[in-house]
């Protein structure tokens, strides 16, 4: 294709174009082409010389420095709308202040704790959420009957807002991991299981022929055709569900807890610390994007891999 | 055309494959008064009725016919991946019922998992006894036989469609086949690819004798490659019955054939007449 479609590119004339067509039929020629290592990604426009925004843009280091410039410039204005007295200090505290509190809450060893709480109940929700995410989403995209029996149901649940779940939860599991952890898992679970399920519905038909051609059935052909090939729509399910995980978890500590960011940002609209609070959403925006970026780069990976 | 065809000659003539015929051992294929109908009531309508034929073990079997007349249908019953709705198939002495191991399955396209290498590609088909180490040993064995070795540890989208087609028939092959069951398998490739895959199935073949079925809508490949040729299509004043044998012909002369024989260019045009295609 790359070979084909170069010289077109490059703007040569009709004549190696032809050759080229000519030379690609045969099957020596397409041999000898292929025994080269397979080209990396050539990031379409990019041009010999790597010195065009494009080829900049490619480079991992000059895309953190540019995702990195909207929120310096956030934080600029941010400090001059408070030193320009735009605001009460308790609207809008300035960026020296949610720094010292947390420089505070370090030091009193209180914010490791809400850090760390509120991720790992990020976490276990999300692994047992996505995990179930997965099984129902297999069994309801593979068997026309699970789809039938479970699908109504399982699409009337979710639309069951996150909210409505937290009294019921709390009643039956008390104000405690319990009840946390299965509202997060609750979260986590729809993406992956929609994603999962339909991607499952839709993988290419001619290989999973093909596989079951060769003897391949039931749990051998799902693994070894139809979940490989699903791979991309499971990761992207994946990082949808991570995104509402910490969404739901909020939502559980906002209402009962002792600990977490959640129960931050409520003790700290009670008492009115506006830096306390600001820290907070900082902290969800930071540990949500670095989360999510992890997952990228597993995505990334799998992507390569699987398909 | 005629020059092309004389310099793949050599290759043809000179089967560089050692016999290897531990890999396979042929059988016969009978089908016994087989019918397919589609749907039900009032929308049935019949793709195939009243096949019955025998083809020997070892035997290249070419089934040709136009577009839509059932050819697929017919390999499908074979391997078990389609039921007929009458009469049976019989691989050896017992009948196909379900996915046969016995067969194995060369598509149009090369079907392979993208996810793979050529070398794990090729892999699955190997028969489910096989221990790890003769499996590897076999994989080997193929990706040579089709010229693959090289490229054992590429992707599919990494090599050319002609190769991919040569994966896809190693795969098969791997299987141990009693029957080789090929869907127009180098249908989608270019004149001259398919010439030599054409030439490599000949060496194939010479290497691991094996029962092949050929489904192709091209008159030239048969002539080149069967033993026999069977035609499918309806029988005049049957039209709205299905497809059936209505010819079968016995290609002479031992392979390789010369490509440009009066007396194959004589029975291509008169299976082109059967085609429906005069005056060629």
């Amino acid at each position: 294709m790359t070979q084909l479609g170069n010289p077109d590119l490059t703007g040569n004339s009709v004549t190696p174009t032809s050759a080229h067509g000519l030379k690609a039929t045969g099957v020596d020629v397409t041999t000898a082409g292929a025994a080269q290592p397979p080209a990396p990604d050539q990031g379409g426009s990019t041009p010999a010389n790597g010195w065009s925004p494009a080829g900049v843009l490619e480079k991992g280091w000059a895309r953190l420095l540019l995702g990195l410039l909207l929120p310096a410039a956030l934080i600029g204005a941010w400090q001059w709308s408070t030193s320009a007295g735009l605001f009460s200090v308790v609207q809008l505290p300035p960026p020296a202040m949610v720094f010292e509190a947390a420089a505070d809450l370090i030091q009193r060893g209180e914010l490791g704790q809400h850090v760390a709480i509120s991720t790992q109940r990020v976490l276990i929700g999300f692994a047992f959420g996505a995990g179930l995410g997965l099984a129902f989403g297999a069994l309801v995209g593979l068997s026309r009957v699970a789809d039938v029996l479970l699908a109504p149901t399982i699409g009337a649940l979710r639309a069951v807002p996150s909210l409505a779940w937290v009294p019921l939860l709390i009643l039956w599991m008390k104000i405690g991991e319990d009840s946390k952890v299965t509202l997060i898992m609750i979260g986590a679970f729809f993406p992956v299981f929609t994603t999962v399920s339909l991607a499952l519905r839709h993988v290419d038909k001619n290989l999973v022929e093909a596989g079951r051609a060769f003897g391949l059935k039931g749990l051998k052909l799902l693994t070894t055709v139809q979940l490989p090939a699903v791979v991309p729509s499971v990761f992207s399910g994946l990082r949808l569900a991570l995104a509402q995980a910490w969404l739901f978890l909020v939502a559980a500590e906002l209402i009962a807890s002792s600990m977490g960011l959640g129960f931050l940002l409520t003790d700290s609209q009670n008492n009115g610390r506006t830096d306390r609070l600001l820290l907070a959403i900082v902290l969800l925006a930071v540990i949500g994007k670095i989360t999510d970026a992890l997952l990228g780069v597993a995505e990334k990976w799998a992507v390569k891999r699987w398909a | 055309m005629t020059a092309v065809a004389a310099s793949a000659r050599p290759s043809a003539s000179a089967p560089s494959a050692a016999r290897t015929s531990d890999l396979s051992s042929a059988l016969p294929v009978s089908f016994r008064g087989l019918r397919r109908t589609f749907g039900t009531g009032g929308s049935a309508h019949t793709v195939l009725r009243d096949i019955d034929f025998d083809v020997r073990e070892g035997e290249v079997l070419a089934i040709l016919g136009p577009s839509g007349c059932g050819k697929s249908t017919l390999l499908r019953a074979t391997a078990g991946l389609d039921a007929p709705s009458a009469g049976s198939v019989n691989i050896g002495t017992t009948p196909v019922q379900g996915i046969d191991p016995r067969c194995a399955f060369a598509f149009q396209e090369p079907r392979l998992l993208p996810w793979h290498t050529l070398q794990a590609n090729i892999a699955i088909g190997l028969p489910k006894s096989s221990s790890a180490k003769t499996g590897k040993a076999k994989v080997a064995r193929l990706l040579e036989l089709v010229g693959l070795d090289k490229f054992a540890k590429h992707r599919p989208r990494e090599v050319s469609g002609g190769m991919a087609q040569r994966a896809s028939l190693a795969r098969a092959l791997a299987r141990n086949p009693g029957v080789l069951l090929l869907d127009e398998p180098f249908g989608a490739l270019d004149a001259l690819t398919r010439i030599k895959m054409q030439d490599l199935l000949l060496e194939i073949h010479a290497a691991e004798p094996t029962t092949v079925l050929l489904v192709t809508h091209d008159v030239d490949e048969a002539l080149q490659l069967a033993d026999r040729i069977v035609v499918l299509g309806k029988e005049p004043g049957r039209e709205g019955d299905g497809a059936t044998i209505v010819r079968t012909v016995v290609v002479p002369d031992e392979r390789p054939r010369d490509r440009g024989s009066a007396e194959l260019a004589r029975m291509r045009s008169s299976l082109l007449e059967s085609l429906g295609v005069e005056g060629h």
